[in-house]
C-alpha cells in the first residue's frame, strides 16, 4: 500500500494526487470543486477500514460528473466528506484536499463550512422519506433555511418555497407547501428534496443515488428535471450511482470507483466505446441489457475486497482476468491513457489497443 | 428431476465458489462482519464486545461478589445476624463491628451480609417470573394478533394501570395481614408473586412489539412458505430474535425489583423479621435516622450498589446486543 | 406448446382498509391484485414486471398461500391450490417454493446456514431420513456454489450475493417443480446480480424448474424470461413472449415503461423517442374506472373510462377502433388496450 504511507507524511506526494496533473482539467482554469488525494479511514472494533485511498475528481460549472461504483466502493463516503457531514468518529480524514473555488474546505473553519453547505454545495439523497423531517411540513423545511440563512421574512420565505416547489413541477404547490412528507408520493418527495436543496442557489449539487428508490417511469421524470435545472442554473453536478444506464443518459464525464479509489475517469462517450480499465469493462459486460436476451452473463468473479484488508498491489487483481505478476506487487497509478482519459491499470495500454 | 449431486458434478458451474475468494462482508459496512474463520453467532459477537466494556467488568465483579455472599455468608462473617445484645444497641462502627450495632444490638455488618440472600432471591425469581410470563403472553399476542392480541393486551393494560406500590400493598396485606407471622419462605414468595403479577405487562409489551417486528421479516415468510407450524415459527424463529430486548430489560429490572423488595419491606408489607433483608433493616432504621444514621447508611449503601450493578449490567448488555451500535 | 403446470384464473386479492380504534370498520379495499390470469408452462420462466404497487409481490404471496386469495383459482397439477388444507397443503409446499428479495432479512440471523438450509427437511421429515440431512445440506450448498464448510457459519458472515445463494438452496431443498422468484436480484450489486442470475438459469436447466420471475427491472426480466406479463395497478395489461413484449409492445404502458429504461449507450442520447408519463400511479384503493392506465395515457378516449379493456388475443376478439400493423406476427399477443398498436422504435 504505497499511497497510504506517502500521504500520511505529505499531503501531495504523488502524481495521482496532484490536482494540477490530471489531463482532464482545462488548462489555466481552476475547477469549481476539486477533490484530491482524499484518504478516509473508519476506525471500528474490527480494525481500521481504509474507505477512501486517494480519491480525486473535479467538477466544473454546468458539467455532470458521474461517480460510478458498487456498494462499498466509497462513492457516498466521498460525497459525505465533501459535504462535511461525515460522522467523525468513527471516520477520520487522514489526508487530502477538497477545494471549492480554490478554497480548501478541509482546513476551513466550521462556520465557513456551514456557509458553503447549502449555498456552495448542496446534496440530495437516495431516501427522500428519511431525509425529510416527518414532523414538519415540506414548506417549513424549505422556508427554515431561507429565513435563517437569507434573513427572509416568513411571508417572503413562503412565497419563495412555493416558487421552488413550482420549479420542480409539483402540481398545486400552494396547497402542497402545507403538507407533510408522508402525504407526498415517492417521486413527489424526491422533487421536494430537490426543491429544498435548490433553496440557497448552490453552485454544485451532489445527487447521491437520487433515483435508485424510484420506479423507472418516475426515475425518468426526475432525471429530466435534474438535467433541466442544471442547464438553467449552470450548476456543477456530481451524480453518484451504480446504474450504467442512467450514467449513459446524463453524464458528461465518468469517474469509476473501486475499493476507495478512482480507477478510471473519462468522458462518457469514450468510456462506453472502450473502457480503459478491466473493472469498468467487466461492469459493463455483466449488465443484462434491455435490447438483447443474452444466454449467460459475464460475471466478475469474487467479491469486492474487504476494506480492512485491501489486497497488496492493484486492489482489483484477485478478480481481474488480465492480472499479471506486476499487478500483485505494485498498485498502479492513475495515469493518462488517452486525451482526457486516466486509468489506474498496468495493462491499460493493451486494453486500449486491442479490439 | 436430477439429483443435486449429479447436477453438481455434471454442471461444474461457472459461478460456483467464485465468491469464496474472500468470505468477507460485502463492504457496505466497512470493517463490519470481519470473518477470521471462527464461528461467531450474534451472541458470540455480543460476548466479545461485552468483555471489552469496563462497565460490564465492574458490574459483573460486583454481582459475582454478591452471589458468593448470598451463597456462603459464612465466608464473610461468623456473627449470627439475629443475635441481639441490647447492651450494644446503636453503637457506632468500631473495630469489633465494622458497621456498628442496631436498635436491638445486632451486628449490622453481619446483617448486611446475610441480607444479600433475600434481596437476590427476590430479584432473580421475580425477574424470571416476569420474563417468562410476559414473554410467553407477548409472543402469542404478537404472533397471532387479532382478537387474541386485543384481549391479552387489554388484560395486560389493566395490571399495567395499577400503581405498583398500591397494588402490592393490596395484594400483600390480603395474603399477609399484619399480625400474622408466616415462615420466611412463604413471605418471600408472596413478595415475588406480587412483583410478578404487577410487572409482567412491561415484558409482555416489549416481547409483543419485538414479535410483531420479527413476524414481518422475510425469514418468517420463508418458513411459512416451507409449511412450518406456528409452534416452530414461534419458538425457532421468533423467540431467538426477540429475546435480546427482554433480556436487557430483565437485567435492569432485576436491580429495580431488589429495590422494590426493600420498598415493600420498608412499608411493612414485605419481608419481616425474622427474615434478614436490607428492606427490613432500612425500615428498622427509619425512626432513628438522627440518632443512629449508620443503621440506615450501610444497608441503604449496599442496596444502592447492588441496584446500580444490575442497571449497569443491563446497559452494557443492551449496548452489546444493539445491532445499530455495531 | 408444452402443457401448463400452473393455471391462474381471475385471481383477486383485496386488502381491507380499516379505521377506528374500538370498532374497526372497513372503509375501503386496496385492490392489490384485481383479476389476473395466466398459465405457467412446464420448464418455462414467466416474467412479471411492473412498478411498485402494481401488485406483483402480492401475487407471489397469494400463490405461495402466505395470504389468502379473495377470489379466483390457481390450478397446480389438477388441484386448486387455494382450496388445499392440512396434509395436501403441506405436500404443495414441496412443489412450489419461493426466493425472496432481501437477502438481509430472508435468513434468520440466529440460525446457522446449515440449519437454515436443513429446515425444509425438519418440516418435511419424509423427504430425507435424519441421517441423510447433513449430507443433503452439503450437497445443496455445493449446488448453489457455496462451500459445504460454510454450513456452520451465521448469515451475517456472508455477503449479499452469498446470502441470496443460501436462500436459493433453501428453496431448492424439497426439489420443487415451481419456484416463485420475488425480486431475487434487485438488492444486489450489478456484478453480483449477474452471478445470481446465471445461477438461476443454470438451476432451471439442471432441475427442470419452472419460474415465475417477478422483478421491476425490465432488463433482468428479459434476460431470464421466456414469456413476460406486464402488470399495472393490479391487472395484467400485456402478455406475450419475451420478443413480443420487448420488440413489439402494443400497450401504451408497456411502451412507456420500456422507453423509460435508460440505455447504457451514450451515443443513443437524444436519438430515441422517450415517452414521459406524467404524474404518479393512482391509488389502488380507488383505481380509475375502465382502463386503469387511462389517467396517464396519451391515447385515452371516452371509451377508456367506461369500458375495461380485456386482456385478449387480438386475433380472437377484434376490438373496435383497433389498428394493427398488417400481418405483423409480433403484434398478435394479448394486450389490454382498446387501441393497441405498435410504436416503431420504442426500444433502441
Amino acid at each position: 500500500m504505497s499511497t497510504e504511507g506517502q500521504s500520511a507524511e505529505s499531503p501531495n506526494p504523488s502524481p495521482l494526487e496532484d490536482p494540477a496533473a490530471p489531463a482532464v482539467v482545462q488548462q489555466g482554469s481552476e475547477p469549481l470543486l476539486a477533490v484530491s488525494g482524499l484518504h478516509v479511514e473508519f476506525r471500528t472494533q474490527e480494525g481500521v477500514a481504509r474507505v477512501l485511498n486517494g480519491v480525486r475528481y473535479h467538477v466544473d460549472a454546468g458539467e455532470t460528473l458521474a461517480v460510478l461504483g458498487e456498494s462499498g466502493s466509497g462513492k457516498s463516503v466521498t460525497a459525505n466528506t465533501v459535504m462535511g457531514i461525515l460522522e467523525m468518529p468513527p471516520a477520520a480524514i487522514t489526508a487530502g484536499e477538497i477545494r471549492f473555488r480554490g478554497e480548501d474546505l478541509l482546513t476551513a473553519s466550521a462556520s465557513r463550512r456551514r456557509e458553503v453547505r447549502g449555498e456552495g454545495i448542496a446534496m440530495i439523497f437516495q431516501d427522500a422519506l428519511s431525509a425529510l423531517n416527518p414532523v414538519f411540513t415540506v414548506g417549513f423545511q424549505i422556508e427554515e433555511q431561507l429565513r435563517k440563512r437569507r434573513g427572509m421574512s416568513r411571508k417572503d420565505a413562503r412565497k419563495r418555497a412555493i416558487e421552488l416547489l413550482d420549479l420542480v413541477r409539483i402540481p398545486n404547490a400552494k396547497g402542497r407547501v402545507r403538507q407533510f412528507p408522508h402525504e407526498f408520493s415517492g417521486g413527489m418527495r424526491q422533487r421536494a428534496m430537490i426543491a429544498m436543496s435548490l433553496a440557497l442557489d448552490p453552485e454544485v449539487l451532489i445527487a447521491d443515488e437520487p433515483t435508485t428508490a424510484l420506479d423507472v417511469t418516475v426515475q425518468a421524470q426526475i432525471m429530466d428535471l435534474l438535467a433541466e435545472i442544471q442547464r438553467e442554473r449552470n450548476m456543477g453536478m456530481i451524480l453518484i450511482t451504480h446504474d450504467l444506464g442512467v450514467v449513459a443518459e446524463v453524464a458528461d464525464r465518468i469517474a469509476v470507483m473501486y475499493a476507495g479509489r478512482i480507477v478510471e475517469e473519462a468522458d462518457v462517450h469514450s468510456i462506453y466505446r472502450k473502457p480503459g480499465h478491466p473493472y469498468t469493462r467487466a461492469l459493463m459486460d455483466s449488465m443484462p441489457r434491455l435490447d438483447q436476451r443474452g444466454q449467460e452473463l459475464n460475471t466478475i468473479k469474487g467479491l469486492p475486497p474487504s476494506l480492512t484488508a485491501i489486497p497488496e498491489g492493484c486492489p482489483f487483481h484477485p478478480r481481474c482476468p488480465l492480472a499479471i505478476d506486476l499487478c500483485r506487487e505494485k498498485d498502479p497509478e492513475l495515469l493518462t491513457i488517452a486525451e482526457g482519459r486516466v486509468s489506474a491499470c498496468h495493462r491499460s495500454d493493451e486494453l486500449m489497443r486491442d479490439e | 428431476m436430477t439429483d443435486p449431486t449429479a447436477a453438481a458434478s455434471a454442471g461444474k458451474m461457472e459461478t460456483r465458489a467464485q465468491e469464496e475468494i474472500t468470505a468477507e462482508g460485502h463492504g457496505a459496512r466497512p470493517g463490519g462482519g470481519a470473518d477470521d474463520g471462527k464461528q461467531r453467532s450474534l451472541w458470540g459477537d455480543a460476548w466479545v464486545s461485552l468483555r471489552r466494556r469496563p462497565i460490564f467488568i465492574i458490574s459483573a465483579v460486583i454481582i459475582l461478589f454478591l452471589t458468593v455472599m448470598a451463597l456462603f455468608p459464612g465466608l464473610f462473617t461468623s456473627v449470627d445476624p439475629t443475635k441481639a445484645d441490647l447492651s450494644l444497641a446503636r453503637q457506632t462502627p468500631s473495630a469489633d463491628a465494622w458497621f456498628g450495632y442496631d436498635q436491638q444490638g445486632r451486628d449490622i455488618y453481619a446483617r448486611v451480609i446475610h441480607g444479600v440472600r433475600a434481596s437476590l432471591v427476590v430479584g432473580v425469581l421475580a425477574t424470571l417470573g416476569t420474563v417468562l410470563l410476559g414473554s410467553l403472553v407477548g409472543l402469542f399476542a404478537g404472533f397471532y394478533g387479532g382478537w387474541l392480541d386485543a384481549i391479552l393486551s387489554r388484560f395486560a393494560d389493566v395490571f399495567f394501570g395499577l400503581p405498583f406500590v398500591l397494588g402490592a400493598i393490596v395484594i400483600l396485606s390480603t395474603f399477609n395481614p399484619p399480625g400474622t407471622s408466616y415462615g420466611p419462605v412463604r413471605i418471600i414468595f408472596q413478595v415475588i408473586f406480587s412483583i410478578v403479577v404487577l410487572s409482567w405487562p412491561v415484558t409482555m409489551r416489549i416481547m409483543r412489539s419485538a414479535a410483531l417486528t420479527a413476524k414481518q421479516q422475510d425469514y418468517v415468510k420463508a418458513a411459512r412458505a416451507l409449511g412450518a407450524s406456528p409452534t416452530r415459527i414461534i419458538f425457532r424463529h421468533l423467540l431467538p430474535n426477540t429475546l435480546a430486548p427482554v433480556l436487557v430489560y430483565g437485567s435492569i429490572a432485576l436491580g429495580t425489583y431488589i429495590a422494590l423488595e426493600a420498598t415493600l419491606s420498608f412499608l411493612g408489607v414485605g419481608l419481616r423479621t425474622p427474615v434478614v433483608s436490607w428492606g427490613v433493616m432500612i425500615s428498622d432504621a427509619k425512626e432513628l435516622i438522627r440518632i443512629a444514621p449508620h443503621m440506615l447508611l450501610f444497608p441503604a449503601g449496599a442496596l444502592a450498589v447492588t441496584v446500580l450493578a444490575f442497571v449497569m449490567l443491563g446497559d452494557a448488555v443492551r449496548d452489546a446486543l444493539d445491532p445499530k451500535m455495531r | 406448446m408444452s402443457e401448463p403446470i400452473l393455471q391462474v384464473r381471475d385471481l383477486v386479492k383485496h386488502f381491507p382498509v380499516k379505521r377506528g380504534v374500538l370498532f374497526r370498520r372497513t372503509i375501503g379495499q386496496v385492490k392489490a391484485v384485481d383479476g389476473v390470469s395466466f398459465d405457467l408452462n412446464k420448464g418455462e420462466t414467466l416474467g412479471v414486471v411492473g412498478e411498485s404497487g402494481c401488485g406483483k409481490s402480492t401475487l407471489a404471496q397469494v400463490l405461495m398461500r402466505l395470504e389468502p386469495a379473495t377470489s379466483g383459482t390457481a390450478m397446480f397439477e389438477g388441484q386448486d391450490i387455494f382450496s388445499l388444507r392440512g396434509a395436501a397443503l403441506r405436500k404443495l409446499r414441496r412443489d412450489i417454493q419461493i426466493v425472496l428479495q432481501d437477502p438481509y432479512t430472508s435468513l434468520n440471523p440466529r440460525m446457522t446456514v446449515g440449519d437454515i438450509v436443513g429446515e425444509p427437511f425438519e418440516i418435511h421429515p419424509e423427504v430425507a431420513p435424519k441421517g441423510d440431512r447433513q449430507a443433503k445440506v452439503r450437497e445443496l450448498l455445493d449446488v448453489v456454489g457455496l462451500s459445504p464448510e460454510h454450513a456452520n457459519r451465521y448469515p451475517h458472515q456472508f455477503s449479499g450475493g452469498q446470502r441470496q445463494r443460501i436462500g436459493i438452496a433453501r428453496a431448492l431443498a424439497l426439489r420443487p417443480k415451481v419456484i416463485i422468484c420475488d425480486e431475487p436480484v434487485s438488492a444486489l450489486d450489478v456484478s453480483i446480480q449477474a452471478q445470481v442470475m446465471n445461477l438461476l438459469a443454470e438451476l432451471r436447466r439442471e432441475f427442470s424448474l419452472s419460474y415465475v420471475f417477478i422483478a421491476h427491472d425490465l432488463s433482468v426480466v428479459r434476460h431470464l424470461s421466456d414469456r413476460v406479463g406486464v402488470m399495472y395497478l393490479g391487472r395484467m395489461v400485456e402478455m406475450g413472449t419475451e420478443q413480443q413484449i420487448y420488440e413489439h409492445p402494443t400497450h401504451p404502458y408497456t411502451q412507456a415503461l420500456l422507453s423509460s429504461v435508460p440505455v447504457p449507450d451514450p451515443s443513443l442520447r437524444g436519438q430515441r423517442e422517450i415517452i414521459r408519463l406524467t404524474g404518479d400511479v393512482p391509488s389502488p384503493v380507488s383505481p380509475p374506472s375502465g382502463c386503469r392506465f387511462r389517467t396517464r395515457c396519451w391515447k385515452a378516449r371516452d371509451l377508456c373510462a367506461t369500458e375495461t379493456p380485456p386482456l385478449v388475443d387480438p386475433g380472437t376478439s377484434p376490438v373496435e377502433g383497433a389498428t394493427w400493423p398488417g400481418g405483423d406476427e409480433g403484434a398478435a399477443h394479448p394486450s389490454a388496450c382498446h387501441f393497441p398498436e405498435e410504436k416503431p422504435k420504442v426500444v433502441a
